[in-house]
């Protein structure tokens, strides 16, 4: 009990200072065009320290270069430059399930968090989804990717009704 | 999974004063709204001012504060200050042979504990409250998961 309490005691005072907000311009969100590609690739290697030019441009060419009802690819820019990024689309009928809308990236960068980008993004791209005629929204995150996870639980999403499974194909 | 008493109470008496951070309640009025024991939550609240998680009011109009950041804290921080949910250590049986079988349980076992730990890590003292607020389950479904479900 003892140790346990001390570890906790350091994690909870890593914990209690909350971050200054800040007060400059609020980022627009609107759909993504080819020129955001480059802003949003940079984007992700900041985060991810992982340069992926070709998935990047695939996606942009799947979710963003024809847009409709159901692939969405939404950018957060300020002054020409690309802060947050969420993609989407509308998937129907996967494993028995009714038509869903389905995020498989978001991204917001580090010195924009904790602002509310990240939950327009979102919120923006479930309103997309309800004008698609879906009435839930999906996602799959790592266990150990703790931001993205707690970000997509403080907008609402519980445990769906699917379990993923794998095994090694050796 | 069944959390034990001490940390039940806890998670009540944080969200409990998270909810409101600049009210104070003692003990006492936490745990009558709970139907707790007075006693045992006031061991719970020194453990928790231990932790930083509340202060206590001394004095007159005296209680107890939440004292941390809600954005922040995850359910894990407070259930790790009073039980152990990381991956079952459970030592092997000794003799070998009996070892297979334990070692595939506890290849099961792990799965569970990864996303029990995956679970309380991610959700803020601040989601537990807007979950709270939204009460998704008053409109839950309860119908019976369907047994055959056809692959796409």
């Amino acid at each position: 009990m003892a140790n346990r309490l001390a570890a906790g005691v350091d994690r909870v005072r890593r914990t209690t200072q909350a971050p200054r907000p800040r007060r400059d311009q609020a980022p627009g969100i609107r759909p993504a065009t080819e020129t955001d590609v480059p802003g949003v690739i940079a984007l992700d290697q900041d985060v991810t320290g992982l340069l992926k030019r070709d998935y990047w441009h695939d996606m942009f060419e799947r979710y963003g270069a024809h847009p409709d009802a159901t692939r969405i690819f939404l950018v957060a820019e300020n002054a020409g430059r690309i802060d947050g990024f969420i993609v989407g689309e509308v998937r129907a009928w996967e494993f028995g399930s009714t038509p869903s809308g389905w995020v498989f990236a978001v991204q917001v960068r580090p010195g924009r968090r904790v602002q509310g980008l990240g939950s327009r993004l979102f919120e923006t791209v479930c309103d997309r989804f309800r004008a698609a005629g879906v009435d839930r929204v999906r996602t799959m995150v790592a266990p150990e990717n703790t931001v993205i996870h707690s970000f997509f639980r403080s907008q609402g999403m519980m445990a769906g009704p699917f379990i993923e499974l794998e095994m090694r194909l050796d | 999974m069944r959390f034990q008493k001490a940390t039940a109470i806890a998670l009540y008496a944080v969200l409990e004063l998270a909810a409101d951070p600049e009210r104070q309640l003692t003990a006492v009025e936490i745990a009558e709204k709970y139907g707790i024991s007075a006693h045992h939550l006031a061991k719970v609240l020194r453990d928790l001012g231990r932790g930083g998680l509340v202060d206590a009011v001394r004095g007159v109009g005296g209680g107890y504060r939440f004292a941390g950041n809600a954005k922040r804290l995850t359910l894990m921080d407070v259930v790790s200050l009073f039980e152990d949910v990381t991956a079952d250590t459970d030592e092997l049986p000794p003799q070998a042979a009996g070892q297979e079988i334990a070692q595939a349980l506890r290849f099961v076992l792990t799965e569970l504990d990864r996303q029990t730990v995956a679970t309380l890590r991610s959700i803020t003292l601040s989601t537990m409250l807007k979950l709270v607020a939204r009460r998704p389950w008053a409109g839950a479904e309860t119908k019976p998961p369907r047994r055959r479900v056809r692959q796409a």
